[in-house]
């Protein structure tokens, strides 16, 4: 009976916890056969342990040229995504001015659109126009749409702002510019860097849109999908591994700062 | 993500909202200009040649015209009809399971986790950055016959009543409708996860206690303070997971079989693969009409009309 009553004093607690293991435990899977000696082309089945693919994490043909190509895409389509969704954000905050409403569907649509119509509209767009698709056309879609999300994230920040500072600096004889710098920035910041790294995240990991889009260039999430099909290597879960554990070590990292700045201020 | 839910409320009462200014009154449009024109460039008209698309008839060798043959519509759906339920049925089925596993965590990680809560949401967060491809393969192996979750699955007799119902075959998890949905489910449950949290956030837990105070037990007080609290992360949570589940052919690729081919996959193979533009384009002029269609008809039955 006692433990009845904890069971239920703490289902939700355990109800929670159960959906963490479901959320991390292909994390584990992956990680686990990372280590793993196959014996044919497919990681599915544990044979033996074994370290060879974390010493060789290139020997696989292809794999890190795709890697190297995903990063350099994501990097480019979080710079130009969080340029000119910033802007956006900005002027859909702080100015009034029509075609608002217009803007604002324009910016909620492709949220709402399944990712295989996008994709799907962009290349007939581009086979009707003769475009070779390759590096950039992949860019240009990945723009496309990180680019609500990116605004999404700094409206929300830029909303949260007291308009008042930056009368106050006016007040202070600030000129337009310097309020912008000095003042308007620096609070938007974290809406920006939240922006800028779901862009990346969402680039660097997009599928359906860059599978229309790539032509016979070849991201990683399209090396993966390849392997599937063909063998997956050891390395792709290496590969996997050492992104979750990055991830983890550079939130962990941007917290630890953040909490030392609080209590240098405090 | 977050124009579904309501904004942060402003840190201090501001006295009045959106100042008027004087100055520079073309600075918002030179703002709005670069990141419009990509969307109208590369998002509305595309669309429209999507559209102009589906009306055509011809063939890859010879060229299309725009003819505005409405039956590839009428074909379309005829044939692929079944891949269309099927898709409905899998996303929706997706969406209830991430609501149901979802809501406890985030109510976990809002309400319960003190000082756990920072750690747990960088774990929701972090497999984000693991290839959801990768993490998809790995289900592959879980899932895969024998492996030692199916096992237990069949020691227990419920791959008996799963087989019974039809969304597994025999001592099967893999390559069955059960095994896609598991993996849309996985795939989107951080889509759920983070706008419950958001909108359970900012319930004030004072409330709980008042409600406590006025003799409403647990359940009551969930079913009738905080659940309704949480609608509008409910709405962007379901929202935010059955549009992207609808429209996914990755997992019922890599995890289901011929079976269980949804609208997705079929989009995909007629782009890709047979390259019949106009039966391809007005496919997913379809799947795109049922779900804005589908997601009205919910916004206005959620009474939430103020969401989008």
């Amino acid at each position: 009976m006692a433990f009845v009553n904890w069971l239920k004093r703490h289902l939700v607690v355990i109800a929670g916890l159960f959906t963490l293991g479901f959320l991390l435990l292909p994390n584990v899977i992956v990680t686990v056969f990372s280590f793993n000696k196959p014996k044919g082309r497919f990681n599915y089945e544990w044979q033996e342990f074994s370290t060879d693919a974390w010493r060789d994490p290139c020997g696989v043909a292809d794999l890190c040229g795709s890697l190297s190509l995903s990063l350099q895409i994501a990097l480019w389509a979080t710079l130009g995504a969080t340029v000119l969704g910033a802007m956006i954000a900005f002027a859909l905050v702080r100015y009034r001015f029509r075609a608002r409403g217009a803007v604002n569907s324009l910016i909620f649509l492709p949220m709402a659109m399944p990712e295989v119509v996008m994709a799907a509209s962009l290349l007939t767009l581009f086979l009707n126009m003769g475009v070779q698709l390759g590096f950039w056309t992949i860019l240009i879609a990945h723009i496309m749409f990180c680019l609500s999300f990116v605004v999404t994230a700094v409206k929300a920040r830029v909303m949260s702002m007291d308009p008042r500072l930056e009368e106050a600096a006016r007040d202070l004889y600030a000129g337009p510019f310097q309020t912008f710098v000095r003042v308007t920035l620096p609070i938007a910041a974290p809406g920006i860097a939240a922006g800028a790294l779901l862009a990346f995240a969402l680039s660097f990991d997009d599928f359906i849109i860059t599978n229309f889009n790539a032509g016979s260039t070849v991201t990683f999430p399209m090396f993966v999908w390849g392997s599937a099909q063909r063998g997956t290597p050891v390395q792709i879960n290496v590969i996997g591994t050492a992104m979750f554990v990055v991830a983890v070590l550079f939130v962990l990292a941007s917290m630890a700062i953040g909490s030392r700045r609080k209590r240098q201020k405090a | 993500m977050s124009t579904l839910t309501e904004a942060p409320p402003p840190l201090a009462p501001a006295p009045e909202k959106k100042p008027p200014r004087r100055r520079g009154r073309l600075t918002p449009y030179w703002l709005l200009l670069p990141g419009i024109l990509w969307l109208l460039i590369f998002f509305a008209l595309p669309m429209v040649y999507q559209a102009s698309t589906s009306v055509q008839t011809g063939s890859l060798e010879e060229g299309y015209e725009v003819t505005w043959h409405f039956a590839t519509y009428w074909n379309a759906l005829t044939e692929y009809w079944p891949q269309f339920l099927r898709s409905v049925l899998y996303a929706g089925s997706a969406t209830i399971l991430c609501l149901l596993l979802g809501y406890p965590l985030a109510y976990l990680i809002a309400f319960r986790a003190g000082r756990w809560r920072n750690l747990i949401m960088i774990l929701v967060i972090a497999p984000f950055f693991t290839s959801f491809l990768i993490r998809t393969l790995a289900w592959k192996t879980i899932l895969a016959d024998g492996s030692p979750l199916v096992g237990a699955l069949n020691t227990l007799h419920i791959l008996d009543v799963t087989s019974w119902l039809g969304i597994t075959a025999g001592d099967r998890v893999l390559a069955t409708p059960l095994a896609v949905v598991c993996g849309l489910t996985y795939n989107f449950l951080p889509f759920m996860i983070l706008p419950l949290y958001t909108s359970l956030e900012r319930i004030n837990p004072s409330l709980h206690e008042a409600a406590g105070d006025l003799y409403a037990r647990p359940w009551t007080t969930f079913r009738k303070v905080t659940f309704p609290l949480s609608m509008p992360g409910v709405v962007s949570g379901t929202l935010l997971t059955f549009i992207p589940a609808a429209g996914d052919y990755v997992n019922a690729d890599l995890l289901g079989s011929t079976d269980t081919r949804m609208i997705g996959n079929v989009i995909q193979s007629q782009f890709l693969r047979i390259l019949d533009y106009p039966t391809a384009a007005a496919l997913s002029f379809i799947l795109m009409f049922a779900i804005l269609i589908m997601v009205t008809l919910y916004i206005r039955k959620s009474g939430t009309e103020d969401l989008v």
